[in-house]
């Protein structure tokens, strides 16, 4: 298990690599002069111009500047935003609990939706069930969601007024966050409605941000199950006499998770690029605005940082679902 | 006996066997047999067609140019809501354009969105797993890191940082998405030439004394398409779907176009005071995309010959 782990941890160094040196092109190919745009001043003497150069350290040969962008991102150290003028890694941390916690949500209600109707749906093959859950899962499959958000704010914020616009909760609460979990730190505060309003901010989003993932758990669900029932074991199980809710439940069920766990950890890329629309459309403070406003008040230094850190992550998660999966199926290890 | 005049190789009478037009006839006829199965596909196909009949004569259908500002037609709703006109059955936006004509117009920029990424991506993306595939190796290992780095970053934010690098618009857009969606293509052709190169037609031809080119190209290309199709019609539809967040969020084409996300974003600020700027043009993004990947999902039943029932 610890040769399967550290092989896939080999694989991932030099990608991770690649993606630094990604990050790190990104700023130097970027039209304007870095200088300029990395200390953000529009105009500014020769002299000045050559110390911000040498204190950013672009007068040196661009591999040492890469080697000490490299041991800064190792260090934890990826240099200060622009606009802020904070820490880009600190600004990470602020932001990111507030888009784990929608991911979280999102990707729970995928789960508790979207697993079922893929079992029913494989169950009742051919039905009429079938065929509304399988189009719905493809309208939800090839919805833009930025529209989907839109609508969703038209019907139940503008028309019937049961949730709010923007944000993660009512200007009314105030409290220090103390996990960053708007619906944990709430709840802590002992405020009275601001649990309330907490839940009320995260609904809509989170069905955004759920819709697509849903729609492809679903589909998977129902592809596993189907080629699950057909196998020699199923059969059996059948005809031991094994009531039809045992057989599906515990001999089906079990071994078409398999591939939907994949399918589940494989969402996380789709769930960081559906929060920059998401959160973008409800104006929610996490790090898919974060990147978007980045990009548009060109700020590179939070852009190239944002990258690495995203991409950093989405490859952890991915090389935990592959152990994960090496876990519950040994014939992959080998 | 009956002589055809118009297939040479029938009035030669090669062989006995079917000719070569024969042959594609009935595998044409087959995959429209399997085509035909998926009610779903055939509903998607009546769609897209639909979709791209409007996007050549957009300029016949529509009733007025898309960009043209009508003064004193503000906002005005669709004709089944009180205060419609006839004129505007889809009603106007913000600054008085009709709303139907640039949704007409916006079927071209999906279509061309589509049709441009999807050539690129697929060139591009076949020409290098049929490098990484045939050669194997050192030139293999180097392609499959350099597309995994691709693949590390979600696409829409590599898409979305590429084009604020190349700049806001929306030849930009279509390279950024075609370049995130390329390494697909060279994955499915890499794993397709792995498989076929082995099999005894390929030996049978290099015997025969045919070169990589030809190999590459002519051999074994021709029996990797299926799931290249299937992937490409997704990528169609994947195309359609960034390109239409890029314009959301102002970086894919640029006002006044009538591409269907860039309308959305203009019409943001006006959701909760005019519901019909806002879903019209994403109805009309969801339409088209289903019908693909409707299309897709028949393609895929079709093509692959695991899932035929045979």
């Amino acid at each position: 298990m610890l040769r399967f782990f550290l092989g896939r941890l080999a694989v991932l160094i030099p990608t991770f690599i690649g993606v630094s040196i990604v990050a790190f092109t990104f700023i130097r190919i970027l039209p304007g002069d870095p200088v300029m745009l990395m200390s953000g001043e529009r105009v500014m003497s020769p002299e000045r111009y050559a110390e911000l150069n040498q204190q950013l350290g672009f007068d040196r040969p661009l591999w040492v500047q890469y080697f000490d962008f490299l041991g800064g991102v190792l260090t934890g150290d990826l240099g200060n935003s622009i606009v802020t003028k904070r820490p880009v890694l600190n600004e990470f941390f602020t932001l990111f609990p507030a888009t784990l916690e929608l991911s979280l949500c999102a990707i729970i209600l995928a789960v508790l939706i979207g697993v079922p109707l893929g079992i029913i749906a494989a169950v009742r093959r051919g039905s009429w069930l079938d065929q509304s859950i399988m189009g719905a899962a493809l309208v939800g499959y090839s919805m833009p969601i930025f529209w989907w958000g839109l609508l969703l704010i038209i019907l139940f914020s503008g028309i019937l007024q049961w949730t709010p616009v923007s944000g993660r909760i009512s200007l009314l609460y105030y409290f220090p966050p103390v996990t960053g979990f708007m619906l944990v730190d709430s709840l802590l505060s002992g405020q009275e409605g601001a649990f309330r309003s907490a839940v009320s901010h995260l609904v809509l989003p989170s069905i955004v941000l759920a819709t697509i993932p849903l729609a492809v758990i679903a589909r998977q669900t129902r592809s596993a199950m189907l080629e699950v029932l057909g196998e020699d074991y199923v059969r059996t199980a059948r005809s031991k006499g094994l009531p039809p809710r045992r057989v599906i439940g515990l001999h089906a069920l079990r071994n078409a998770l398999i591939p939907v766990i994949t399918t589940i950890g494989l969402q996380v890329g789709v769930l960081i690029a559906g929060a920059i629309l998401t959160e973008t459309i409800f104006s929610w403070p996490g790090i898919g605005k974060w990147m978007v406003d980045s990009v548009f008040r060109r700020d590179y230094a939070v852009v190239q940082g944002g990258l690495l850190l995203i991409a950093g992550l989405i490859m952890l998660v991915n090389l935990l679902v592959d152990v994960l999966y090496g876990l519950i199926n040994p014939r992959i290890r080998h | 006996m009956a002589t055809n005049t118009k297939d040479p190789n029938a009035a030669i009478g090669l062989e006995g066997g079917p000719s070569v037009a024969a042959t594609r006839r009935a595998m044409l006829g087959e995959f429209w047999y399997y085509f035909r199965q998926n009610r779903g596909a055939v509903v998607g196909l009546v769609v897209f067609v639909l979709i791209v009949a409007t996007a050549i004569f957009a300029p016949l259908l529509a009733p007025y140019n898309p960009s043209t500002q009508i003064r004193g037609a503000l906002l005005i709703p669709p004709v089944w809501q009180e205060g419609g006109r006839w004129e505007f059955i889809l009603g106007t936006d913000a600054v008085g354009r009709d709303i139907l004509s640039r949704l007409l117009y916006g079927a071209r920029f999906s279509l061309f969105i589509g049709l441009v990424v999807v050539t690129l991506s697929v060139t591009v993306g076949v020409v290098i797993g049929l490098i990484a595939g045939y050669f194997r190796g050192a030139v293999d290992t180097i392609i499959m890191r350099l597309m995994d780095i691709i693949l590390a970053f979600p696409s829409l934010l590599l898409a979305l940082v590429l084009v604020a690098v190349l700049g806001p618009g929306l030849l930009n857009a279509m390279i950024a998405i075609a370049l995130v969606l390329q390494p697909h293509f060279v994955r499915l052709t890499r794993a397709a030439v792995m498989a076929e190169k082995s099999r005894d037609y390929v030996t049978a031809a290099r015997v025969a004394g045919a070169g990589n080119l030809r190999l590459m190209f002519k051999t074994i290309l021709p029996n990797c398409t299926a799931p290249l199709i299937v992937q490409a019609t997704l990528s169609f539809s994947t195309a359609i779907l960034d390109a239409a967040a890029l314009g959301f969020l102002g970086m894919g084409a640029q006002p006044p176009t009538p591409e269907w996300g860039t309308m959305l974003a203009e019409a943001r600020e006006f959701i909760l005071r005019a519901w019909w700027v806002v879903t019209f043009p994403g109805l009309s993004i969801l339409v088209t995309v289903l019908a693909i990947n409707l299309m897709g999902d028949g393609l895929r039943d079709a093509l692959d010959p695991k899932l035929k029932r045979s």
